[in-house]
């Protein structure tokens, strides 16, 4: 308990006195974590779509597969991309281990599943509300698509948060990968994982709720800007 | 002047999961102004608009425009007894098979602009299409499917559960769109199709049981289940 509440108090302390160490961890957990997500809704959220409407002969293996790397391991994704990055790896030449890049790479491979399982979710039932109408009016697939992540953009949002969420609170594979390095490539949940490890509590739960503040402004934002739960949209 | 009429099915049926639902069905519909398809509950009226607008392939037999099939569709707009609603504005609703087409966003708005005048939808255009009530719904809709200035137009009980109000508008804008547009309109209402068709196609378990004018039709009946079905008793 004396932890938690030093912990808390440690917390307020390095907000208000703008601490530089955490500013920095937190801006490279953002840029990090955004980029990734960038990524990952340009892969996913397409395909959420071209899963919704396409009908071919493997969709639902394609669809049971996608939905099963949801539950990847974070520490053999991170192992994997390392090897794929080590000097000796087929990607070694490119020079990103132990880089933001690196990071970026694990978090993409992470969080796309889980992305584009839940935008083929959310666009298959508005599918389901539109496919007359844009049969009937001759829409090209690409037309198709395009619509659905159009009017479906509010729910798609879920699906963006949701990859934030795995994204910001991932440590696995981004410490494989990133190796942790200060002033390089240490974010918000390898720092708390290392002064967990250095019995500094006070700092690393402290560390703890910057990043759920951070997880919770981001979603506030996000709602707040795309108008969620206002009467008159979707 | 090219046109994609006359639209023929020859021993066109319509089937799902081996059942029959509509056929064969042989017809020719050429240039006219309004068509009402009419039979009981079930006889197959919503099915056969389905397969000859082209949103169900027949199981046999053929559906065939004077057009090929790729230019005939562009021809056609079909409007759903429950009107669909894209979740955006009413402009962006009205500018969309106009944007699906290629038209440049502001050309599309100021046609869709036009339309909504014609439509009395000018004050409603920023509002969001879901929020409108039924009857501005189903205007919404035909004014939709009409901004193409389609060569024909499937309507799909076009008035089913509107009030009188937004019926007799709706009736008034069908008919003002029939001088351009070849409608073909499914109805279980004998009064609607008095009103506004020109000529019936008389439906009974899918199968077509009688067509011609509208009043030869209501005057005398050629079949019994056409004579049943218009006195009132229950068709089966």
């Amino acid at each position: 308990m004396n932890d938690l509440l030093a912990g808390l108090g440690e917390a307020l302390r390095l907000i208000l006195t703008l601490d530089a160490e955490l500013i920095e961890i937190t801006l490279r957990s953002l840029r990090v974590t955004l980029s990734a997500l960038a990524v990952a809704c340009a892969i996913g959220l397409p395909l959420g779509g071209a899963l919704a409407v396409w009908r071919f002969r493997q969709r639902r293996f394609v669809i049971a597969t996608m939905n099963a790397l949801i539950a990847l391991p974070p520490v053999v994704v991170g192992l994997v991309v390392y090897l794929l990055l080590s000097r000796s790896g087929p990607l070694g030449v490119l020079g990103l281990l132990f880089t933001p890049a690196a990071m970026i790479v694990a978090q993409v491979v992470i969080i796309t599943p889980l992305v584009a399982s839940i935008a083929h979710q959310a666009l298959r039932d508005l599918w389901a509300v539109y496919h007359d109408l844009l049969i009937s009016m001759n829409a090209t697939r690409w037309q198709r698509i395009a619509t659905l992540l159009i009017d479906g953009r509010r729910a798609l949002l879920t699906a963006a948060l949701a990859g934030f969420g795995r994204a910001i609170g991932e440590v696995g594979a981004i410490m494989i990968v990133g190796g942790n390095i200060d002033g390089a490539t240490r974010v918000l949940t390898t720092a708390i994982a290392l002064e967990t490890g250095r019995g500094d509590f006070a700092l690393a739960i402290g560390l703890g709720v910057v990043l759920i503040g951070l997880s919770l402004t981001v979603s506030w934002a996000s709602h707040w800007i795309m108008r969620t739960e206002r009467r008159g949209t979707w | 002047m090219v046109t994609a009429l006359p639209l023929r099915l020859s021993g066109a049926t319509l089937a799902r999961r081996g059942k029959r639902l509509v056929g064969p069905v042989d017809l020719e519909i050429g240039a006219g102004s309004i068509t009402a398809v009419i039979g009981p509950n079930g006889s197959g009226k919503t099915s056969l608009l389905r397969m000859m607008h082209g949103l169900q392939r027949p199981a046999s037999g053929r559906v065939e425009w004077s057009l090929p099939d790729t230019q005939a569709r562009t021809r056609q707009a079909y409007v759903f007894q429950q009107p669909i609603a894209l979740r955006r504005t009413v402009l962006a609703n009205l500018a969309y098979p106009l944007r699906l087409r290629g038209l440049p966003r502001a050309e599309a708005h100021a046609r869709a602009e036009a339309q909504a005048a014609r439509f009395d939808l000018s004050d409603k255009l920023a509002q969001s299409a879901p929020s409108l009530s039924g009857g501005e719904m189903q205007r919404l809709a035909l004014a939709r499917a009409l901004v193409t200035a389609p060569e024909i137009l499937f309507a799909d009980e076009p008035c089913a559960a509107l009030d009188g109000r937004a019926m007799r508008e709706i009736e008034t804008r069908l008919i003002g769109a029939s001088a351009r547009t070849r409608l073909i309109i499914a109805t279980h209402d004998m009064g609607q199709a008095r009103r506004i068709a020109s000529d019936v196609i008389f439906l009974l378990h899918g199968r077509v049981h009688e067509t011609g004018p509208v009043e030869t039709f209501f005057a005398s009946p050629q079949t019994p289940e056409a004579r049943a079905f218009l006195k009132g008793d229950i068709v089966e």
